[in-house]
């Protein structure tokens, strides 16, 4: 990449032997024969350091579920190869091809994780959530501005927002759901919850601006 | 916003009102994940190279999670 608009640095020795790295990774990884399968080998071997790495920081969040947690960075490295392979052809070469591949495996780690810490616990969906939202804070709302910020943020939630854009906005940031497990549980995609609290954001900031209300719009 | 008003309350009211301004979706910050952090990595301006990446890290948890996993991973082949 240059470093300023009309200006193009020859690549560093550095980065050209990252490159001929990367696509030698590539040319094997989609070539048939031996060097394919040394190649996958090899890949999965990175992307279980990858997923050991994940879950090793999500341990403490794990809690008493810890007697099974190379089984879940194992499943995650097969997964992350698998979606590897299917989506080779997508590399383009705007990264080191290890840190492309390292983010599939920190995905699946990530997620196995969360539903992990979820599993079988129960999700609060409540559509009235947003009632415990001014006595959320450690410390209560001293000044008025704040007061009337919280105050116009539950009613915005009460009245600009869907059924399910509240449910949605309620659970994720109102009761630490994360999103993926939200998703799971509601037979859809991370993606597609995500645009819905994104909506829903958008129609209390809109909301708030209506009333004049500071930092409600940017 | 109240500069004024208590951390927690501050925080609460950013998590529920989320980041301002145009975001990318959960794909498109995946799809660009590893560029994005490894232009952070090299010191580089990645918010420049990819707008709306910051603001979405901000509004979505669980990218923001694999995020800072992802970073923490590179950083240690350094």
């Amino acid at each position: 990449m240059s470093d300023a608009v009309g200006v193009v640095r020859p690549a560093s020795r550095d980065a050209r032997a990252r490159d001929a790295d990367s696509a030698g990774w590539v040319e094997a990884l989609a070539t048939p024969g031996r060097a394919h399968d040394d190649a996958v080998q090899r890949l999965h071997a990175l992307l279980l350091r990858a997923s050991r790495f994940e879950v090793g920081r999500r341990r403490q969040a794990l809690g008493y579920v810890r007697d099974d947690l190379d089984d879940l960075a194992t499943q995650a490295a097969d997964d992350a190869l698998m979606a590897i392979m299917a989506k080779l052809h997508t590399y383009r070469g705007d990264s080191r091809f290890t840190t492309w591949a390292y983010k599939f495996a920190v995905l699946e780690a990530g997620v196995k994780v969360r539903r992990r810490v979820w599993h079988e616990r129960e999700i609060p969906l409540e559509e009235d959530g947003w009632a415990r939202l001014p006595d959320r804070g450690s410390t209560p709302a001293r000044d008025l501005e704040t007061a009337e910020m919280l105050g116009a943020v539950r009613t915005a939630i009460t009245e600009a927002l869907t059924p399910h854009q509240r449910t949605v906005l309620i659970a994720v940031t109102l009761n630490d759901v994360p999103i993926d497990v939200l998703a799971e549980r509601l037979a859809t995609t991370r993606g597609a919850l995500y645009k819905t609290l994104h909506d829903a954001r958008k129609n209390l900031r809109a909301r708030l601006a209506e009333q004049g209300l500071e930092g409600a719009t940017a | 916003m109240s500069d004024s008003a208590p951390r927690p309350t501050r925080e609460l009211l950013g998590k529920v009102l989320g980041p301002a301004g145009p975001e990318l979706t959960c794909d498109e910050c995946f799809a660009y994940l590893d560029r994005y952090t490894e232009l952070e990595q090299t010191g580089r301006d990645a918010d420049a190279a990819i707008p709306g990446m910051r603001a979405h890290l901000h509004g979505c948890p669980a990218c923001s999670e694999d995020h800072d996993s992802l970073l923490a991973l590179i950083d240690t082949e350094r």
